[in-house]
């Protein structure tokens, strides 16, 4: 029939669109169930649901199986539908909790006492990884970086890996007259927002567009779709050049040391944390909230600034006593010592600071039942 | 009195008449439900797209400047894989009905229905991880040799990962549909015909040419259009392969981006504004598909009194 023909591939797309939501980032596969420590008090019971970001996927994935298996009759589910997604669902009361790269903007914050109580929401920051830049030079392993030379290479503005901007700052490298193709992510994702953010806060001469999860449009540059489309294309090709989470980097590629202050600091999971560690609250929350603006032109040594933080958004108050506790018993599992290592187990995540844990932990503490 | 006689029969078999009736009179309304539900969806969920302001859409300039690029890039996917796959189906439909033996044919017909049950998304990551990276050489010679031709100017994309490429895996997705449906086109010629024209003194090139062709003409037009209609709405396999970007004339160059990859690589971080909009790009094709369809069916029916088919 005419009529099934044409509806077929609309209906197609959007149950595709729709699927794809569901699986997005899913590549990693959660092993890490290492037993979550009891609950303080009595073990808690009902349904936990959270909606948000496809980055904290993998993390969650082993949260949650730790969390179950800890706390019998007690579930948590999360749809990883996108960050947008998951501050949305936490501010019209759908969700529990929402996952999300960024902390809430100012009007969502100011929105969030509809459901929250007066206090509004908390932001806590419970994963955190830093974002590798990966090359496939076939000869050269270590490279130094400075934040105008990635800017200018992602621009497509160095042609060459011997140009003498890159020469400058590897007078000890033999760099190859190879053309440099600069690999970005085809897909709207929290690693190219918290990439761009890095380029235009510290090289906004050389990085003019805006920080944004969609690779700018003007650029030339080839791209693939997730990070391991990204990672694979690099891989594949001599003299590209991309961006990814450090976890996904396979061994072939080299990654380079970016400057910091003076020097060139090395990515590894505690510089990631440093870097976190520097940043500072953000103006205008409730107290105990932990929004982090990440200073990205930080001069800290060994801290590395091109690092993704993301958050469990949840309410400063809930309705049910259930709830609460529900949700204090989940949050301070995931921001405890064996919740984060769970998580760079499954994940590769860099772990919270022990500074940033304990100052979760107090935050989590302060939800409570509305008055 | 023989109408009669055979549409009166027994109780039980006039109610059984009666529920079966019913029962497809319920699929047909149903399918057009579900057409009208799913146009209505995207028409509803796309408004705020066509009336928000231009600068909120991606891109800045409106939710035209935002599509029409894609819209073009869509075609060209489609247009490579129909010029690839086209004369090829016909080629191998041609070969299983009229020259193959027998038992060859048989498996032939097989494998080619067989490539039909391989999923997208394994296309896809065959295009993007094996074919990308095996042509990129092809697409350097065109660059230097056939430079010259817009469609081929250089320099020619590192990856391999272009338009040219994913219209090329979308040919191999869209090769059974054609090829099963213009061989079973082909096997329906009325054997009278094609025995007349050897009859006559036809070679047997001359005897496909002047019976087989015109005979299958709009069911060939009917295959190949049921095959633009995959190809416009493949999503997966464009999302993998196509390093996307902005329009280029050139197909060897990163650039261009369909509709279907659009959606399904934004969506799932999309949220507000940018859902209305991806769900209005998925508007723009649903209303190209039905534009293709529609085409297609006047094709067949202008036609139709030449070919013999009815």
């Amino acid at each position: 029939m005419k009529a099934l023909r044409f509806g077929r591939h609309a209906a197609t797309a959007v149950i595709a669109a729709g699927a794809l939501a569901l699986t997005a980032c899913g590549s990693d596969n959660a092993t890490g169930t290492a037993p979550a420590p009891a609950a303080s008090g009595p073990s808690v019971t009902g349904t936990l649901t959270g909606i948000g970001s496809s980055a904290q996927g993998a993390a969650m994935d082993a949260w949650k199986t730790s969390f179950a298996a800890a706390n019998q009759g007690a579930t948590v589910q999360y749809s990883p539908d996108g960050s947008g997604a998951g501050r949305k669902a936490l501010l019209d009361g759908s969700a529990q909790f929402g996952g999300s790269d960024a902390y809430l903007k100012d009007e969502e914050y100011a929105s969030s006492t509809a459901q929250c109580g007066p206090d509004g929401a908390l932001a806590i920051p419970v994963y955190i990884s830093p974002i590798a830049v990966a090359f496939n030079l076939p000869d050269v392993k270590e490279l130094n970086l400075d934040a105008a030379t990635v800017a200018k290479i992602f621009r497509g503005e160095i042609a060459t890996w011997n140009d003498p901007a890159i020469a400058a700052l590897n007078p000890d490298a033999t760099l190859p007259d190879l053309k440099v193709t600069p690999v970005n992510r085809s897909d709207d994702s929290g690693t190219t927002t918290n990439f761009t953010e890095y380029l235009a806060a510290a090289a906004p001469e050389a990085w003019t567009d805006k920080a944004s999860g969609v690779w700018p449009a003007s650029l030339q540059g080839e791209n693939a779709k997730g990070t391991s489309g990204v990672v694979k294309t690099v891989t594949d090709t001599p003299g590209a050049v991309t961006y990814a989470d450090d976890s996904a980097v396979s061994g072939k590629l080299g990654v380079a040391q970016i400057k910091v202050g003076e020097t060139f600091t090395k990515i590894s999971a505690e510089a990631a944390a440093k870097a976190v560690d520097a940043g500072k609250p953000v103006e205008g929350r409730n107290a105990n909230d932990l929004s982090i603006k990440l200073d990205r032109t930080t001069t800290i040594e060994g801290a590395y600034p091109i690092v993704l933080v993301s958050f469990h958004i949840v309410c400063s108050s809930y309705d049910k006593q259930e709830t609460v506790d529900l949700v204090k018993a989940f949050e301070n599992y995931v921001v405890s010592e064996a919740g984060q290592q769970a998580a760079a187990d499954a994940a590769k995540s860099a772990p919270l600071s022990k500074e940033l844990q304990d100052k979760a932990a107090k935050s989590i503490e302060s939800i409570k039942v509305k008055s | 009195m023989t109408t009669t006689s055979l549409t009166s029969s027994r109780g039980a078999g006039r109610a059984g008449d009666k529920v079966f009736s019913g029962a497809t009179l319920a699929a047909g309304c149903l399918i057009l439900a579900v057409l009208f539900g799913v146009a209505l969806f995207l028409v509803v969920q796309a408004f705020p797209a066509l009336t928000a302001s231009p600068d909120l859409i991606k891109g800045g300039e409106g939710f035209f400047a935002y599509i029409w690029p894609i819209v073009i890039g869509t075609l060209i996917a489609a247009t490579i894989a129909l010029v690839i796959a086209t004369p090829i189906a016909i080629g191998v439909a041609m070969f299983i009905s009229h020259f193959a033996p027998r038992q060859l044919a048989s498996g032939l017909g097989y494998v080619v229905d067989l490539l039909a049950a391989i999923p997208s998304v394994v296309y896809g990551a065959w295009g993007a991880a094996f074919l990308a990276k095996e042509i990129s050489p092809a697409y350097n010679w065109l660059a230097s040799n056939m430079g010259w031709l817009p469609i081929f100017q250089g320099p020619a994309s590192a990856t391999g990962k272009t338009i040219l490429t994913a219209g090329i895996v979308l040919a191999v997705m869209i090769l059974p549909i054609i090829t099963s449906l213009t061989r079973e086109i082909f096997l329906q010629t009325p054997k009278l015909h094609e025995e007349a024209s050897l009859a006559l003194g036809a070679t047997r090139w001359e005897m496909i040419k002047m019976a087989v062709l015109p005979f299958a003409r709009p069911g060939i037009i009917s295959a190949v259009m049921l095959g633009l209609g995959r190809a416009l709405g493949e999503t997966m396999a464009v999302a993998l392969v196509l390093s996307s970007g902005a329009l280029t004339a050139s197909l060897i160059q990163t650039g261009n981006q369909t509709i279907a990859a659009e959606i399904a690589l934004n969506f799932p971080e999309a949220s507000g504004l940018q859902v209305s909009t991806l769900i209005a790009a998925g508007l723009v094709l649903f209303v190209i598909t039905l534009g293709v369809n529609m085409i297609a069916r006047w094709i067949i029916g202008r036609h139709k009194e030449f070919s013999g088919a009815n």
